[in-house]
């Protein structure tokens, strides 16, 4: 882990050997980077009250404005930071994690009241206009190269957008994840028809995900209600190919694992002929054709007394 | 390991080496023999994973009882276990499974 | 905690009992990730069939641990690596093989069905490393 010690014999930390990179000859006191660094800092207080006014602070810190104040503060200074370590273009740079929750707040505010993805993008990239007007400030005032500055500045920004961006992709994510989950919990519900029998109405198409899921929370019942036989009925299911046929397949042995027996029943005409053309052998699954006589086989089967 | 009625009934425990799931092997079938036991019940409700090995070790000790003319059969699967066997590809079709020791029992007392 | 991003949890894979110790560590991690029973049945017993192969086939070796994450979803990584003599014919080791039994058919092939990304990179004489991940279902 030493191999960078020849070029820094002082030991300086790491930041001020990368901010030297990108120029190669080490950090000029004016490059546009150091300056933009240096006009955020300098000019915090300008820049923060110029951010308050604005959409994305303005629209979420309806309380007060010094809420939006402070919330811009801690952008202004996130830049600084990332500007002073020479990171512009990364967006996972150590400055930009410290503003994530907080943009992720402020952009699920914005989304809540009804913003698009595009227009979050829009909002965020406006934040420039008084960025860029500092800068220009800073560096004529500072004699430095306000061209570099400028590129800088916009690199930042740009930047900015797409930490923003992925903090509202992060956020919909999470949102499709539970309610994928929500939907396969609800759509397989382990009914028990009697002391000892299960039952799953399979509706739908029945994918690997969704295949697991009815699996598991069958096994699950098998233990719970001490069950002896479980029911697959397939009256809902539109076509069987392959691949669903060896999901019920698995389950069926799942079942056989532990202890119980399954039965599959609503095989209609047509997906027996389904079955049957494809060549699919669901050999060692017992198959009735109505959850009725499936059920009457488990009656049957585990010597309940004949109810009619 | 007990001994009921003709049926040798052995607990698998939590963890398993390699080694002491070798010994449970041997030891059940020398038992097997010795008693002239009609049935072996292995309950493996306590065991969290059967991987290959294991799973490979169940078909073998049946296959093996059988030749001594007697069944085996495993009790008490827990449901991730026989998800995830299934998934494997694993589906010890000449295994005899029960929901439990009792069920087990049952079963083997029935014929 | 050992498993921050970046700091792997390592264990040895020298003998038997070492197995259990890879496991217990599977677990500790798939439950960290937030899985179900089930998710955690299979990551445990896929690091039971890898550990196992880099044992008996690898001539023992290593496993690294880590909690990984992704928008929404939290999982675990496990890379393992040994030193023995490699597989020269990984498509092959895939396939399974229950008949013969010692091969290393199962415990590849069974491995790989139960994780979401599998990777196996060996070369002959230059050991064998198999990556493996899978995610929880349940969002963070």
């Amino acid at each position: 882990m030493n191999d960078g010690a020849w070029n820094t014999p002082v030991s300086p930390g790491d930041d001020s050997r990368r901010a030297a990179a990108p120029n190669g000859s080490g950090a000029r006191p004016h490059d546009g980077t150091a300056l933009v660094a240096e006009a955020l800092r300098s000019r915090r207080e300008q820049l923060a009250q110029r951010w308050a006014d604005a959409t994305p602070f303005r629209a979420v810190y309806v309380a007060g404005r010094d809420a939006a104040v402070g919330a811009a503060h801690r952008l202004v200074d996130a830049l600084a930071e990332v500007a002073g370590s020479g990171h512009c273009a990364d967006p996972s740079a150590p400055g930009f994690e410290r503003v994530r929750p907080q943009l992720a707040e402020m952009l699920a505010e914005r989304g809540a009241a009804g913003a698009t993805a595009a227009q979050l993008g829009a909002e965020v990239a406006e934040l420039r206009h008084a960025l860029l007007a500092l800068v220009r400030d800073h560096a004529s005032h500072e004699g430095g190269d306000a061209g570099d500055a400028v590129v800088a500045a916009m690199e930042l920004v740009g930047t900015l957008r797409l930490v923003a961006m992925e903090t509202v992709l992060d956020r919909d994510a999470g949102i499709i994840a539970r309610q994928r989950q929500e939907i396969l919990d609800t759509a397989t519900p382990v009914l028990r028809l009697w002391d000892g029998v299960l039952a799953v109405p399979l509706i739908g198409t029945l994918d690997s995900a969704r295949s697991q899921v009815m699996t598991e929370a069958l096994l699950e019942g098998i233990v719970e209600q001490r069950a002896e036989v479980a029911i697959l009925d397939i009256t809902g299911v539109p076509m069987v190919d392959t691949v669903v046929a060896q999901h019920l397949m698995r389950t069926a042995t799942a079942v056989r694992l532990m202890g119980a027996t399954c039965v599959l029943s609503g095989i209609r005409p047509q997906i027996a002929q389904t079955i049957a053309a494809l060549g699919i052998d669901l050999g060692g699954i017992r198959t009735r054709s109505t959850l009725a006589d499936a059920l009457a086989w488990a009656l049957r089967h585990i010597g309940a007394p004949a109810g009619g | 390991m007990l001994e009921l009625d003709g049926v040798l009934l052995a607990s698998v425990q939590t963890e398993l080496t390699d080694a002491t799931v070798v010994a449970l092997q041997e030891d059940l079938l020398d038992r097997a023999a010795a008693t002239g036991a009609d049935g072996v019940v292995i309950d493996v409700s306590a065991v969290e994973i059967i991987d290959s090995y294991l799973a490979r070790v169940l078909t073998e000790i049946t296959l093996a009882v059988r030749m001594l003319a007697a069944r085996t059969v495993v009790a008490g699967m827990r449901p991730a276990v026989a998800v995830t066997l299934v998934e494997m590809g694993l589906d010890l079709p000449e295994v005899e499974t029960a929901r439990s020791s009792a069920h087990a029992l049952e079963m083997l007392a029935r014929r | 905690m050992g498993g921050a991003p970046g700091a792997p949890t390592v264990l040895p894979i020298r003998s038997d009992g070492d197995l259990i110790r890879v496991r217990r560590a599977a677990r500790e991690a798939a439950v960290r990730a937030g899985m179900s029973l089930a998710e955690q049945t299979r990551m445990i017993t896929a690091s039971s069939e890898l550990a196992r192969n880099a044992l008996v086939h690898g001539g023992g070796g290593r496993v690294e641990i880590s909690d990984v994450t992704r928008p929404g979803r939290r999982g675990v990584r496990m890379v393992f690596l040994d030193e023995g003599p490699g597989i020269p014919d990984v498509a092959r080791a895939l396939t399974d093989g229950f008949s013969t039994g010692t091969g290393l058919g199962l415990g590849l092939g069974g491995a790989r069905r139960l994780v979401e990304e599998f990777r196996v990179d060996s070369r002959p004489g230059r050991g064998t490393t198999v990556t493996i991940v899978s995610w929880s279902r349940s969002p963070t």
